[in-house]
């Protein structure tokens, strides 16, 4: 990779999920190996591996293998981030596990993800967990979906039985809210239109995937209109240099900043306006998400860490009440009259939970009305009342400043995520 | 960095960096007592840089600390005595020597013995001692699958264990930064980033790095397919000759166990260029540590290492 090539680089983070077989270690593997991003003691553990094991091919499944526990037992456990590069984009994959225990881990990993990487076995068709991992990637709001129909080699790269996935997953998908879908046909194990074109299958004229990976768009999925600045810091270096110099830094949440724009802070609702946009002591022209930088203000009002800057005609609802969708990530069940520590951009508040709306059958999307808490991987709306204002928008307009994690106070654990769905 | 700002699309440096910097202001709003762990190496260095911007034009914040294994590369040991006094931030040294000497560790023996180990014992003291909540490490998920799976907030409990299978999911960019007194996190604002996404941006910054980076000569002899220094540390036998060949290293640890590989980069170009075309991973070409078996640095990190 030419080092000049560099700046016209950025970053695609895509999660994939699929049942266990489905043969995402693989494709993972065979993305991997293809760009030439495996190395040769890796490669050659695999093949002692795979030899040792009486293997007839080197199974690059093995690549992705992580901790003793899970090669025990033969499954992944937990979230595993992978990289690669091509000349075009860094990626970082969250490899999440597909198992039904695992919901909390893909709910991990598509928080930040800009695509989501489904993938379905050819021969067995949409299963029960693949119309869940579409369901999770919708709730978290990733912005793009692939869906890999896998395996083409073992059903003779017919067209016939990958049209009958994609309608059957097009027609699940209208139900969720996916704003941008691709079905490509592949062999991970072949490495059908994983790289290049496959040749086995001249019926299909879409791209392969990774051409795929490479070009779609992601700058604009981010909410570059409303302006949120959550402050995370503030700096004043109280040296002889920098006697009055003070400094609100953060990572812009939403919007273009740009110099000399007129500003408002909340909580007070104060405004100034921006007098200096800084990287790292370095002046800049503007700030968008998800920039981390330092910004200075005109006037000198009493800011600290968990206010807000925002536009004085477009700020996020300052809100105690709040509505959300949260998945239960722990084993202790969520139930309504319970308190939690909330942590939301910069804030973190106690928070009580009122009551449960109702638990959602992840697979049939039926919504039970009657239940009365929410077990490990399970999701649900709830109604929380936090003891101080959050500044927050819908999730669904912004997922820095819509969503937001429960902690236990007893344990300290990470319990919930959440998203905010109305605010008041 | 220059980049323009077209369409508001960031260059994956810069967003690697924006993702550290959060990080790095986030552990100093929210937790008391950090530290950052400097070993001199080139991961550390970036890791010194990124913190320095973070807080710019402020001083860094916390302390930095090394933990001395006495088998230091000399080079290394100027190189960060000369940083630490340029940033005017406080640096802790531990020493595992003076953890043998009380006692608290024994020196492996043998011609493997290294102190690579031992460096467990000597950071739980001082995290203990100096009472750090938490600890900022260099390591990079791209290094070693064990690592792939690790948080960028890593909890311990307050025997500085690592516990896989109960880690705290990590969403979105909301980092769950609560402890009991006596238990500790250790944070990694790198972990994204890989070999080369580093060596790029030490070009980039035209960041100054320890000599032993760059090739140079060295008496070195070969020991399980790797280049060691002859040095008192190493345990040389007489079966293992010393001969002089041109190496650089890749990684900076502990000189008994850290191999050089040949090379002839004498420039940041000539190294990004020889790491691009690389095709062996750093930590298994030059780590005798992790080569010791499959699961090395997951054995290591239960026990509280880094
Ligand atoms: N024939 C064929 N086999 C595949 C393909 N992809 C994966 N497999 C096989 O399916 C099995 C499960 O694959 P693996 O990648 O471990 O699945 P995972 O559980 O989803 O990670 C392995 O035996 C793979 O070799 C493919 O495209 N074609």
């Amino acid at each position: 990779m030419p080092a000049t090539n560099l700046l016209a680089m950025d970053m695609l983070r895509f999660a994939t999920a699929g049942s266990v077989d489905d043969g995402k270690s693989t494709l993972i593997g065979r993305l991997l190996y293809d760009t030439k991003s495996i190395f040769e003691d890796q490669l050659e553990s695999v093949e002692r591996t795979s030899r040792d094991r009486g293997d007839d091919y080197t199974d690059l499944a093995l690549l992705t293998d992580g901790l003793r526990a899970e090669r025990e037992q033969g499954i992944t456990i937990d979230v595993a981030y992978r990289y690669f590069a091509t000349p075009r984009r860094k990626f970082v994959i969250a490899d999440t596990p597909g198992h039904i225990q695992y919901t909390r881990n893909m709910v991990t990993g598509a928080s930040t993800a800009d695509l989501a990487l489904v993938l379905v076995d050819a021969r067995k068709g949409l299963l029960e967990q693949s119309r869940r991992h579409a369901f999770l990637v919708s709730l978290l709001r990733v912005p793009h979906l692939v869906l890999c129909v896998n395996k083409m080699d073992l059903v003779d790269y017919d067209r016939a039985v990958f049209e009958q996935v994609r309608a059957e997953f097009s027609a699940f998908a209208t139900k969720l809210e996916v704003p941008d879908l691709s079905v490509i046909p592949v062999s991970a194990l072949q490495g059908d239109n994983i790289v290049t074109r496959s040749e086995n299958m001249p019926w299909y004229d879409g791209t392969s995937l990774l051409h795929h990976l490479e070009n779609v768009h992601v700058a604009s999925d981010r909410n570059l209109v409303d302006v949120r600045f959550p402050v995370q810091y503030v700096i004043r270096p109280q040296s002889k240099v920098h006697r009055d110099y003070r400094g609100y830094a953060g990572q812009v949440a939403g919007g273009v900043i740009k110099l000399g724009d007129e500003v408002m802070v909340l909580a007070s609702g104060l405004t100034t306006t921006v007098t200096c946009i800084e990287v790292a002591g370095r002046p800049v022209k503007e700030a968008f998400p998800p920039m981390s930088v330092t910004l200075r203000l005109a006037d000198d009002l009493d800011i600290s860490r968990g206010d807000m800057i925002c536009r004085p005609h477009n700020s996020p609802m300052a809100a105690q009440d709040l509505e959300a969708t949260v998945c239960w990530m722990t084993d202790q069940p969520l139930k309504p009259g319970s308190i939690y520590i909330i942590k939301h951009t910069t804030r973190t508040a106690r928070a009580h939970v009122r009551s449960l709306q109702y638990r959602l059958d992840v697979n049939t999307l039926h919504r039970d009305d009657h239940a009365d808490e929410l077990g490990l991987n399970e999701i649900g709306r709830i109604s929380l009342r936090a003891t101080q204002p959050l500044f927050c928008d819908e999730y669904r307009r912004n997922r820095s400043t819509g969503g937001f994690i429960l902690v236990d106070e007893g344990t300290n654990r990470t319990v919930g995520a959440g998203m905010v769905i109305e605010a008041r | 960095m220059n980049t323009a700002f077209v369409d508001y699309r960031l260059s994956q440096l810069d967003a690697l960096e924006a993702e550290s910097i959060h990080i790095f202001r986030e552990v100093a709003a929210e937790c008391r007592r950090p530290a950052l762990l400097f070993s001199g190496g080139k991961d550390s260095i970036v890791m010194l840089r990124l913190a320095e911007k973070a807080f710019a034009p402020a001083r860094i914040p916390f302390p930095v600390m090394h933990i001395d294994t006495g088998h230091n590369f000399p080079e290394a040991l100027q190189f960060r005595d000369r940083r630490v006094d340029e940033l005017g931030v406080k640096l802790i040294v531990a020493s595992v020597q003076a953890s043998i000497d009380q006692g608290r560790s024994v020196e492996e023996r043998g011609r493997r013995a290294s102190r690579n180990r031992l460096q467990t014992r000597t950071l739980l003291d001082a995290v203990e001692k100096h009472g750090f909540e938490a600890l900022f490490g260099g390591a990079r998920r791209d290094e070693e699958k064990a690592r792939a799976k690790e948080r960028v907030f890593s909890f311990r409990d307050e025997f500085g264990q690592w516990d896989p299978k109960n880690q705290r999911p990590e969403l979105w960019s909301l980092y769950n930064t609560r402890v009991h007194h006596g238990e500790s996190i250790r944070v990694f604002p790198v972990s994204n980033w890989t070999e080369l996404d580093v060596w790029h941006y030490i070009a980039a910054e035209q960041l100054e790095i320890p000599s032993i980076y760059f090739a140079h000569k060295r008496a070195v002899f070969e020991r399980d397919g790797m280049l060691l220094a002859d040095s008192e540390y190493a345990n040389r036998g007489d079966d293992e000759p010393v001969f002089e060949e041109t190496v650089r290293y890749r990684t900076v640890g502990d000189m008994s166990c850290t191999g050089a590989v040949a090379s002839a980069a004498s420039t940041l170009d000539e190294i990004i260029a020889e790491v691009a075309g690389s095709r062996i991973t750093e930590r298994g070409a030059t780590r005798a540590d992790d080569r010791a078996s499959e699961a090395a640095m997951e054995d290591r990190k239960r026990e509280g290492y880094f």
